[in-house]
C-alpha cells in the first residue's frame, strides 16, 4: 500500500518537476531573449483560442489521471479486508490506548505481526486526534462520539513512528508512540505471555453484568432483537429505513437506543450513556461482532435481518 | 486641464490638502483610507512575523527548549490568525484596491466612502480585540478552531479571539460590497467591462467571495463563542453535537478565503507583467473568466481539507474531483502571463523581479496543491509540513511577493516619490532566496512524516537538519521584509520626486499626477481605448535611476 | 483623450444638497445605494444560511426530539408575530409609495406604524422568551424538558438533542430580533428626517433602502416560523 502511494508521489513529482522546469525555463529564456533592445518594439499578441484550449485540456487530462490514481488508492485504504485482525483504539489527551482482540492492552506501543491485515477501530475520549503512521502512509482522524477505521498490512519487521496528527492541546507533540512489527513467531510469543482475557470474552461478561442478556436473547422470545449473526447485515428500522449493523450502529444503539428502533420492536431499551467507559463499549462491540463469526472466523454475508417480536 | 493649487503655491494632492490627525481619522478619501490600512496591516504583519520567528527558533532543536508547550501552541495559533485575518485577507484589497480602483475606472471615489472608513474602523476594533487577546495570555486553538477542543478543552481567550475575527470579517464584507457596487456603477463613460484592467476584475472576483463566504465564518465563530459562553452543545459530541459540522461550516469560508488572498495578487501581476513587457495581456478574456471561474469553483471544494476527518468515501471523491477543476483556471493564468512576455520588450525593475518570483513560486505552490488534491497522497501528507509548505508557497511566495511587487510598482503614484531601485532589487532577491530556503525543506519534512503544530520533535531527531535550513531561510526572509519598510520610509523624505508616469505604463491611474489630487480627476475622463494599450504608447520604460 | 465637462462640486450642491460629491448624477447615486443594499442582503442570506444549515442537519438527525421542542413553542404567539411582521412590510411599502408621491404626512404615519408593529413583534418575542425561561427550556444547567417524542408515547425526549433545538431556537430568533431592533432604530432616524421634510419624489432613497432591509428581515422570519414552530404538528 505504501508503495502505491510512493509510486503516485513519484509520478506527481516527475510531472510537477517537468512543469516547474518548463515554466522557469520559459520565464528565464523570455526574460533574456526578449529584453529591451534599442530600436525593437514589443509585438502585440491578443491571444490564441487554440492555445488556451490546448493548455486547458492537456493539464485537465493529466489532472484526471492524478485524481483517478489517488482515488483508487483511497478506495483500497477505506475498505479493510474482511478478516482483518482488529485492534480497538481509544485516543485521549495525550496517549494512545490499544486493546487487541486477544485481550492485550498497550499504551503508545502497538505490536503487530508481519503479513497480517490489521484494522484499527478507533474513538477518542475527548477531542479530535489523528492516527498517523508515516512509514505505512496512512492517517485517519479519531473522533469523540463515534468510531473511525484505518487498516494496514505490514511487510517489514521494525519499529515505526506513530504520531498524533490533529492538534489536540498542550502535549499534542508528545502524543507519539511506536508500531512494532514482528516476525509471526515473535508475535505469538509476545502475545502468549500475559494470560489476558480476549476482548470479546470481556464483552460477554459485561453483556451479562449490565443486563443486556435479559432482553437480547438468542431465541425469538426476547424483548430486544436477537444479536446473533446481526453484525454486518442490513437492519430494517421501524421508520422504513435500512441501515448496516456496523461498529457505529452497535455503539449508537447502546448509547442512544432511541435513535434507531428495529422494525417490530418497542423503544424500551434504556441508555447506557455515561455509565460505561469507551473501553467497555469496545468490549461490548467486540462481543456482538463475535456473535456473527462463523467457526472459520469469517463473518456472514449480508442478508436482511428480519426480527420477529 | 486646471490643476488645483494651494495657498503655498504647491499643487494640491490628497496628502497635503489637509493636515492634522482629525483629517486622517475622519477622512472619507479612499486614498487616505488606503494609507490608514497600510499602516495597520504593516503593524500586524510584523506581529505575525515576530511569532513566526519565535516558532522557527524553537524548531531549531528537536527538544522544546525555547518556550513551553502551551506558549508554542499559542504562537502558531496567533501567527495564523494574525497573518490570515489581519494581513493576508485585507492587504491587497484594502491598501492597493482602495487606492487604485476608483482611479483605474475613472471615478472620484468608491461608491460608499463613509462605509469605506467604517471598514477601517471595524478592522481596527477587530485588531484591538486581537491585541487584547495576545497581551492577555493568548489563544491556542490553532487558527482553525476545531471543536470540541476550542469549545470545551481550553482555558485561553477563545472568545475574544473569535470576536476579533468576527469583527474583522465585517470589515472584509463591507470592502467587498464597496468594490462590487463601485465596479458596477461608478465606471467612467467608455470604461466598459471589457476595458477594465485585470486588477479591477481580480478585485471584483475577490469581492464576490468576500461577500458570500465571510458571513458563514462569522456565524460559525458566533456559534463557537455562544457554545463556550453558554455551554451549548452544537459542535460537541458529548452534548449531542457534531464536530464535523463545525469543520464543514469553517472550511466553507476558509477555503474560498485563500482565493480572497491570491486573486488580488494575480491582478497585480497582470498589471506588472504587461507594463514591463510593453505588451497587452495575452488572452484578456480568458484571464478575466479564469478569475471568475476560480471564485465560483472555489466555493465547491472545501471538504478537501477534511479527507481524513471522517467524511464518507464518496464525498471525498467528489471533492477531490472538484479540486482538480479549480486548478485549471490557475494554470491558464500562469501560461498566459508567460505568453505575455513572449516577444515583449522586457526590463527588470523591482516590480518585474517580484512578478518573475511570483510566477515561479505560485507555479510550485499550485503544483503541490495537485498532490494534496489526490486522495491517496493527501492521506499521507495532510496535517504535515507538506501542507504548511504548500500554503506558504502560495500565500508568501505568491501573495506577499505580489503585494510587494504592487507596492513598488505604485509607490511613486501613492507617495509621489521613487524608491531606490538598487535596494529594491536587493530586497526582492533576498525575499526570493530566503523564502525558498525557508519553505522548500518543509515539503521534504512533510513527506518524511513530520506533523504540523509540533513543539517538540525529540522523538525524531532526523527532522532537525531540514528544520535548521528552514530557520536559516527565515532569517534571510526577515531581512528581505524589513528592507522595504526602511527604504519606503526613507523615500518619503529623500526619494526622487516621481513623475506622473514613471514606468510609461497604461492605465488611468498613470494619467493623474503623482500623488493624485483629492478628487482624482479634474474632469471625468471618457475612455476610448482598450486596456493595456501598449501598442499606442510609444515610450519604453525609463532606465532605472 | 478628450474630456466632457462635468459640473464641479459647487454647482452640484446648488442643484441638490442630497447629491454626494463623488457621484456624477443623482441617478447614479440612487442606483449605487440600491445595489449596495441588495448586495448587503445577499451577505445576510449567507449569514443566516449558516445557521439554517446547522438547523437542517440536526433536524434531520433528531427529528423526534426537534418535533417535541417545536410543539412546546406557541403557534398562537408565533403566528401572531408573523401577521404583525407582514403588516409592517405593508406599512413600509406604503411609506415608500408616499415618499414617491411626496405625501409628507403619510410617510411619517406609515413609518411610525412600521416601528410600532416592530415593537409589538419584539414585545411578543419577549413574552415567548419569558415563557421559555419559566418552563426551564433555556439550555444550560437548569434545562429540563420532560415528555415524549410526538407520536411515540414510549420514546422519552433525549435531553441533549432537545437542548440543541433550543440553542438553535434562541440563537436564530435572537439574531433575527437583533436585526429587527437595528431596523427599528434605522426607521427612527428616517422618521426624524421625514419630519424635517427631507424626502420627496426627488429623493427617497433612504426610505426605499431601509424598506428593502425590513422586507428581508420579514422574509427571514417567514422561513424561521414554519421551520421552528410547525414541525410535526399533525401528531
Amino acid at each position: 500500500m505504501a508503495n502505491n502511494v510512493d509510486a503516485l508521489y513519484i509520478f506527481l513529482l516527475v510531472v510537477s518537476g517537468m512543469m516547474t522546469v518548463a515554466i522557469f525555463t520559459m520565464v528565464l529564456v523570455f526574460a533574456v531573449r526578449y529584453r529591451k533592445r534599442p530600436g525593437q518594439r514589443a509585438e502585440q499578441i491578443d491571444g490564441s483560442h487554440a492555445l488556451e484550449i490546448t493548455w486547458s485540456l492537456i493539464p485537465f487530462c493529466i489532472f484526471m489521471v492524478f485524481f483517478a490514481w489517488g482515488a483508487i488508492i483511497f478506495f483500497q485504504e477505506r475498505k479493510p479486508p474482511q478478516d482483518s485482525a482488529e485492534v480497538y483504539t481509544v485516543a485521549k489527551q495525550w496517549m494512545w490506548k490499544f486493546e487487541h482482540m486477544e485481550g492485550q492492552r498497550e499504551i503508545n506501543e502497538l505490536h503487530v505481526p508481519i503479513g497480517r491485515d490489521v484494522k484499527m477501530i478507533m474513538t477518542s475520549q475527548d477531542v479530535i486526534h489523528s492516527f498517523f503512521i508515516p512509514a505505512f502512509r496512512i492517517k485517519q482522524d479519531v473522533l469523540p462520539g463515534r468510531y473511525t477505521v484505518a487498516w494496514f498490512h505490514a511487510t517489514k519487521a521494525g519499529t515505526y513512528h506513530l504520531f498524533c496528527a490533529e492538534y489536540c492541546g498542550t502535549m499534542h507533540s508528545g502524543m507519539v508512540g511506536s508500531v512494532v512489527v514482528m516476525e509471526p513467531k515473535d508475535y505469538e510469543a509476545w502475545m502468549g505471555g500475559g494470560g489476558n482475557q480476549p476482548l470479546a470474552v470481556t464483552g460477554e461478561k459485561l453483556f451479562t453484568e449490565l443486563g443486556c442478556v435479559t432482553c437480547h436473547r438468542s431465541d425469538t422470545q426476547g424483548r430486544g432483537p436477537n444479536l446473533v449473526s446481526i453484525f454486518g447485515k442490513l437492519v430494517l428500522l421501524e421508520d422504513g429505513r435500512t441501515v448496516v449493523a456496523d461498529e457505529n450502529y452497535i455503539r449508537e444503539s447502546i448509547l442512544q437506543p432511541g435513535a434507531k428502533i428495529v422494525n417490530g420492536f418497542k423503544p424500551i431499551m434504556p441508555t447506557f450513556q455515561g455509565q460505561i467507559s469507551d473501553e467497555q463499549l469496545n468490549a461490548l462491540v467486540a462481543y456482538v461482532k463475535s456473535l456473527s463469526q462463523a467457526p472459520s472466523g469469517q463473518t456472514g454475508g449480508r442478508k436482511m435481518a428480519t426480527a420477529t417480536p | 486641464m486646471a490643476t488645483a493649487v494651494l495657498q503655498s503655491g504647491e499643487r494640491e494632492t490628497y496628502l497635503n490638502k489637509e493636515y492634522g490627525i482629525k483629517s486622517w481619522l475622519l477622512t472619507v478619501d479612499h486614498k487616505r483610507i488606503a494609507l490608514l490600512y497600510l499602516v495597520s496591516i504593516t503593524f500586524f504583519f510584523f506581529i505575525g512575523g515576530f511569532f513566526a520567528l519565535l516558532i522557527r527558533l524553537e524548531l531549531l532543536t528537536p527538544a522544546g527548549d525555547l518556550v513551553q508547550a502551551d506558549t508554542y501552541n499559542k504562537l502558531f495559533t496567533m501567527h495564523g490568525q494574525v497573518m490570515v485575518f489581519f494581513f493576508l485577507i485585507p492587504a491587497v484589497p484594502a491598501v492597493l484596491g482602495n487606492f487604485l480602483i476608483p482611479i483605474m475606472i475613472g471615478a472620484r471615489d468608491l461608491a460608499f466612502p463613509r462605509v469605506n472608513l467604517l471598514s477601517w474602523y471595524l478592522y481596527i476594533i477587530g485588531g484591538a480585540l486581537m491585541l487584547y487577546t495576545i497581551l492577555n495570555g493568548g489563544v491556542d486553538t490553532g487558527w482553525t478552531f476545531y471543536t470540541p477542543l476550542s469549545t470545551e478543552f481550553l482555558n485561553t481567550h477563545v472568545v475574544t479571539a473569535g470576536l476579533a475575527i468576527f469583527v474583522a470579517g465585517f470589515s472584509s464584507i463591507l470592502t467587498g460590497l464597496n468594490f462590487v457596487v463601485t465596479t458596477h456603477r461608478m465606471r467612467a463613460p467608455g470604461m466598459t467591462w471589457s476595458r477594465l484592467p485585470l486588477f479591477v476584475w481580480a478585485h471584483y472576483a475577490t469581492s464576490i467571495i468576500q461577500l458570500l463566504g465571510t458571513p458563514v465564518l462569522a456565524i460559525t465563530l458566533l456559534l463557537v463563542v455562544c457554545e463556550r459562553l453558554f455551554h451549548l452543545g452544537i459542535f460537541n459530541p458529548a452534548l449531542g453535537g457534531d464536530p464535523l459540522l463545525f469543520q464543514h461550516l469553517f472550511w466553507f469560508y476558509s477555503h474560498p478565503a485563500v482565493y480572497i488572498m491570491i486573486l488580488p495578487g494575480m491582478g497585480i501581476i497582470s498589471e506588472i507583467v504587461c507594463c514591463f513587457s510593453r505588451k497587452r495581456i495575452f488572452g484578456y478574456t480568458a484571464m478575466a473568466l479564469a478569475l471568475l471561474g476560480i471564485a465560483v469553483v472555489g466555493f465547491l471544494v472545501w471538504a478537501h481539507h477534511m479527507f481524513v476527518a471522517g467524511i464518507s468515501l464518496y464525498a471525498a471523491m467528489i471533492f477531490s474531483l472538484l479540486s482538480y477543476f479549480v486548478a485549471v483556471p490557475s494554470a491558464i493564468k500562469v501560461f498566459n502571463w508567460t505568453s505575455t512576455m513572449y516577444k515583449g520588450s522586457i526590463t527588470y525593475q523591482t516590480p518585474m523581479l517580484y512578478a518573475f518570483g511570483f510566477i515561479g513560486l505560485f507555479t510550485m505552490g499550485g503544483l503541490t496543491g495537485l498532490f494534496l488534491a489526490s486522495l491517496g497522497i493527501d492521506v499521507h501528507v495532510t496535517d504535515t509540513y507538506f501542507v504548511v509548505a504548500h500554503f506558504h508557497y502560495i500565500m508568501v511566495g505568491g501573495m506577499v511577493m505580489a503585494y510587494l511587487g504592487g507596492m513598488h510598482f505604485w509607490w511613486p503614484k501613492i507617495s509621489g516619490r521613487m524608491y531606490p531601485e538598487g535596494w529594491g532589487r536587493l530586497a526582492a532577491l533576498l525575499v526570493f532566496v530566503g523564502f525558498n530556503l525557508t519553505f522548500f525543506p518543509q515539503f521534504i519534512l512533510g513527506y518524511m512524516g513530520m506533523p504540523r503544530r509540533y513543539w517538540d520533535y525529540s522523538h525524531s531527531p532526523e527532522f532537525q537538519i531540514l528544520n535548521v535550513l528552514s530557520t536559516a531561510g527565515a532569517t534571510v526572509l526577515a531581512v528581505g521584509y524589513v528592507l522595504p519598510m526602511i527604504y519606503f520610509l526613507w523615500s518619503m523624505r529623500y526619494g526622487k520626486p516621481a513623475p506622473d508616469n514613471p514606468w510609461n505604463a497604461a492605465g488611468l491611474e498613470w494619467m493623474v499626477p503623482s500623488p493624485p489630487p483629492t478628487f482624482n480627476f479634474e474632469e471625468q475622463p471618457v475612455v476610448t481605448w482598450e486596456a493595456y494599450n501598449y501598442d499606442e504608447i510609444k515610450e519604453e520604460v525609463p532606465v532605472a535611476q | 483623450m478628450h474630456n466632457s465637462p462635468i459640473a464641479t462640486a459647487d454647482q452640484e450642491a446648488h442643484q441638490n444638497p442630497a447629491l454626494l460629491h463623488h457621484f456624477a448624477t443623482e441617478e447614479q447615486q440612487k442606483d449605487a445605494a440600491s445595489l449596495g443594499m441588495w448586495v448587503f442582503l445577499a451577505t445576510e442570506i449567507m449569514f443566516f444560511g449558516g445557521m439554517f444549515c446547522a438547523y437542517l442537519v440536526y433536524r434531520y438527525w433528531y427529528f423526534g426530539d426537534f418535533g417535541a421542542g417545536s410543539q412546546s413553542l406557541s403557534v398562537v404567539l408565533g403566528g401572531t408575530n408573523t401577521a404583525v411582521l407582514i403588516c409592517s412590510s405593508l406599512t413600509v411599502a406604503l411609506a415608500v409609495r408616499a415618499a414617491q408621491l411626496g405625501q409628507q404626512k403619510v410617510i411619517i404615519i406609515c413609518l411610525i406604524l412600521t416601528m410600532l408593529l416592530g415593537l409589538v413583534f419584539l414585545g411578543i418575542k419577549g413574552v415567548e422568551y419569558h415563557d421559555k425561561f419559566v418552563e426551564h427550556h433555556v439550555p444550560g444547567p437548569g434545562f429540563h424538558f420532560p415528555g415524549h417524542v410526538p407520536g411515540h408515547p414510549d420514546i422519552p425526549i433525549n435531553q441533549r438533542h432537545a437542548q440543541i433545538f433550543f440553542s438553535l431556537y434562541f440563537i436564530m430568533t435572537g439574531l433575527h430580533a437583533l436585526h429587527m431592533i437595528i431596523g427599528v432604530g434605522l426607521f427612527a432616524f428616517i422618521t426624524y428626517n421625514a419630519m424635517r421634510r427631507r424626502y420627496g419624489p426627488d429623493y427617497y432613497t433612504p426610505v426605499e433602502v431601509a424598506g428593502l432591509y425590513w422586507h428581508f428581515v420579514d422574509i427571514i422570519w417567514i422561513y424561521l416560523f414554519p421551520l421552528l414552530y410547525l414541525i410535526d404538528r399533525s401528531k
